[in-house]
């Protein structure tokens, strides 16, 4: 039998595709080995902020510089691309439809800790094209930052602004630095992880402990003796834009 | 016989490009001598058998990343049934090879491994003890 | 192989032509090694408008690559014999396109070492996956239905028989590419200038009539340069679609607009006001905005007086203005209006700077690159019979 050359390509050529679809049909049929599985018992891990305490203390940073220090957050000078983990924000920008003209009155410039709402029903984790975000089953919405390629579909997915690229290498930034946690490199998006690597120690996340008024608490949402609960059944609290439908597990008493 | 002087140059090119890894060894000094590495001194035993480290340490870091990061397996099971953290900045370097530079570095600087690029982003613990005296 | 020796003998100017845009490809190229090594920072790009130009030339782009379909529609569905000679030049421009996609997404990659994770981690619930998955396979129908049809026109024999379901496959295909990259964006719930049902037909129409205005340009400029003339039939044929589907385009953005004037809730009506006419003293995309426009309602009394349409210098300069008019609303404020408030409400300034540029120059330079070649083939393949 004689293959000219064009031939040969084109057998090598098909031959190369049908190794490559067999192995995607191996990986979409077979289950991903690093799939995240179980961690612990069906908890959904949640916070609640109050905001009277947290605005009788304008000028308390305490939540944010505990984050920064316990998770390598980069001081990025230039404001449109800084990385937020925990931040300050006005009551009229996080809460932009629950106002009347009066609240808005009463509650303008006061400002209020926001972070990653660690969603029920994320919306980051439905685009993201290679699972480097997903839900765990405590409710975390954990970020693989080996496994980000960069592509920011999440942040654009976020309805709330809690996702940071790293648009340079945020090393240089770093005040100071913890062995405890690895820093981000350049090219991957980070947000709020609920201090998953302090829960796994059995500590509470790092803003609910540096607290000085005590106005982050912080609990399981499924388990309705705990403090959260307690809170929430007593007090009237609001979420951020709820009727998304995503589900934040960060609630505010208002 | 007038294609002498190409034919003589093509040798010689041929001849230098073939040769060129020995000249190139001879001018940088490398010798066929290993890596001399500094072994750690507080522990004995690594969390698998040297010969595995040697050839899979990129694997068995793979396992654990993987699963500390998606799968929640914080602790590892070593062959001798001790137990390990699964943490590369306090396990791996913060309790046996502290000096990263005389381990880590030298082998792969002597085997021109220059990735992975780990050290973007996992903190070496002692340097952070030499920046923050 | 693949002919590609046909695109080795050429004139001096053609030879000038692809050194220019080697030159191009080339600046590009180092723009985007100091992209790789700094980062995404050499871009405008930041934290409110995380997508930029790249991804709006994505998606323009797309939409030219769905395009062919314009051509091969009628050719095959209708016998639209006129559109003969010219369908290879629409797939080939589909394959040009859809490779400048793919570069286009690649560019904008955080971690582009990193792209193959998308196939060794597929996420079916991601519309990325989805259109890389038709992104792909149209790629890979159109190369193969451009190959076997000019290499049966070379050898003087029929195309074979299967190539023409393969055609016809590729109808649908184009459709779902420009759909599965409208769900993109149109499915995400805090980004309400997207979240709306009429995003996939609003980007078929314009992309209907950027593509085909694009090769209508392409085939004069063939008329003009080569030996091969697509015909004044089939010429005025596509100056007919570009009407239409410059008509339809123009009409669904009107539709947008009204839905959300009329209806005046606030958060729906601040994109187009900071598209239209600026928002907290953030005016920078105000003149673009309104170049399109103006550039669209001239070029729909050109495309709509049968008079007009059918000379030839009115047709291209009507080709341009759609050409120009889509690709600032498409390839500029779609993306950037879409960002901008962000969901907190803040106005962020996003001005590509000139590696970002530079950067797209020599993608679009490949696109022009990849298209001189395979027209070049085309053209002698037909110069030789």
């Amino acid at each position: 039998m004689k293959i000219t050359r064009k031939e040969f390509l084109c057998i090598a050529g098909l031959a190369a595709a049908g190794a490559g679809a067999a192995k995607a049909v191996q990986t979409i049929g077979g289950a991903d080995p690093a799939a995240p599985q179980a961690s612990g018992a069906a908890k959904r891990w949640g916070m609640v902020i109050d905001f009277q305490k947290c605005r009788a203390d304008r000028d308390c940073d305490d939540c944010l510089n505990a984050c920064r220090a316990a998770h390598n957050v980069p001081d990025i000078p230039e404001r449109e691309r800084e990385v937020k983990w925990v931040w300050k924000e006005r009551y009229e920008k996080v809460f932009p439809f629950q106002q009347t003209d009066y609240t808005r009155r009463a509650f303008e410039g006061h400002v209020l800790p926001i972070l990653c709402n660690q969603c029920a029903n994320p919306a980051c984790v439905r685009v993201c094209p290679t699972a480097a975000t997903w839900k765990r089953e405590d409710g975390i919405v954990m970020m693989d930052w080996h496994r980000c390629i960069g592509c920011r579909y999440c942040m654009a997915a976020c309805p709330y602004g809690s996702r940071s690229f790293n648009w340079s290498d945020p090393r240089p930034h770093i005040g100071k630095l913890t062995s405890e946690f690895p820093t981000r490199t350049k090219g991957v998006v980070e947000k709020c992880n609920f201090c998953e690597e302090r829960l796994a120690n059995g500590r509470v996340p790092a803003c609910v402990e540096a607290c000085r008024r005590k106005a982050i608490v912080f609990g399981d949402l499924n388990d309705e003796k705990s403090t959260v609960r307690q809170l929430l059944r007593a007090r009237y609290s609001i979420q951020r834009t709820p009727e998304l439908g995503t589900g934040p597990s960060v609630f505010y008493l208002i | 016989m007038r294609d002498r002087v190409p034919i003589a140059i093509g040798l010689l090119l041929f001849v230098s490009m073939v040769t060129f890894p020995v000249w190139h060894a001879a001018y940088a000094k490398t010798t066929a001598v290993g890596p001399r590495l500094k072994l750690p001194e507080r522990q004995k035993a690594c969390v698998a058998p040297v010969a595995f480290m040697r050839a899979s340490h990129m694997k068995l870091l793979t396992d654990w990343r993987e699963g500390a990061v998606r799968s929640d397996r914080l602790t590892y099971t070593a062959y001798d049934g001790k137990k390990y953290r699964v943490n590369l900045s306090s396990t791996c370097l913060g309790e046996c090879h502290t000096n990263k530079k005389e381990f880590c570095d030298r082998c792969h600087q002597y085997a021109a491994v220059s990735g992975p690029y780990c050290w973007d982003c996992h903190v070496d613990p002692t340097s952070v003890a030499r920046r923050t005296p | 192989m693949f002919m590609l020796e046909k695109a080795m003998i050429g004139s001096r100017r053609y030879w000038g032509w692809l050194a220019f845009l080697l030159v191009l490809i080339a600046l590009g190229g180092v723009c985007y090694l100091r992209q790789l090594r700094y980062g995404l920072i050499v871009t405008g790009l930041s934290r409110d408008v995380t997508w930029g130009l790249y991804i709006a030339q994505f998606t323009f782009f797309v939409g030219v690559a769905a395009s062919a379909v314009m051509v091969v529609l009628p050719y095959y569905l209708h016998d639209v014999r006129q559109f003969q000679k010219i369908t290879i030049l629409g797939e080939l421009l589909a394959v040009s396109s859809v490779t400048m996609c793919m570069l286009f997404i690649l560019v904008d990659m955080g971690q582009p070492a990193r792209v193959l994770n998308v196939l060794r981690y597929p996420t079916l619930h991601s519309l990325m996956f989805w259109d890389m998955v038709s992104l792909g396979g149209y790629l890979a129908l159109n190369a193969v239905i451009s190959v076997v049809m000019l290499s049966a026109e070379r050898n003087g024999v029929p195309a074979p028989r299967w190539i023409k379901p393969v055609a016809i496959l590729s109808i649908p295909w184009a459709v779902s590419i420009h759909t599965v990259t409208a769900f993109l964006y149109s499915g995400l719930p805090g980004r309400t200038f997207w979240l709306t049902a009429i995003l996939a037909p609003r980007f078929l129409a314009s992309a209907f009539a950027s593509g085909p205005a694009l090769l209508i340009l392409l085939c004069l400029l063939l008329r003009r340069l080569t030996s091969f003339d697509a015909g004044q039939e089939a010429i005025r044929k596509l100056g007919v679609i570009v009407a239409y589907a410059m008509s339809i385009s123009v009409f669904f953005v009107l539709l947008e607009l009204f839905t959300v004037f009329y209806s005046r809730i606030p958060e729906e009506m601040e994109h187009f006001r900071f598209l239209f006419v600026g928002l907290e003293g953030q005016r920078h995309l105000v003149p673009w905005m309104w170049s399109s426009v103006a550039a669209a309602s001239v070029a729909l009394v050109l495309l709509l007086v049968p008079r007009l349409r059918e000379r030839d210098t009115v047709l291209a300069a009507a080709s341009v203005l759609v050409f120009v008019s889509l690709w600032i609303e498409k390839g500029l404020g779609l993306i950037v209006g879409g960002f901008v408030p962000s969901p907190l409400g803040s106005v962020t300034r996003y001005s590509p700077t000139a590696p970002e540029w530079t950067i797209v120059l020599g993608v679009w330079a490949i696109g022009a690159l990849m298209i001189t070649v395979f027209y070049k083939i085309t053209v002698s393949v037909r110069e030789v019979r």
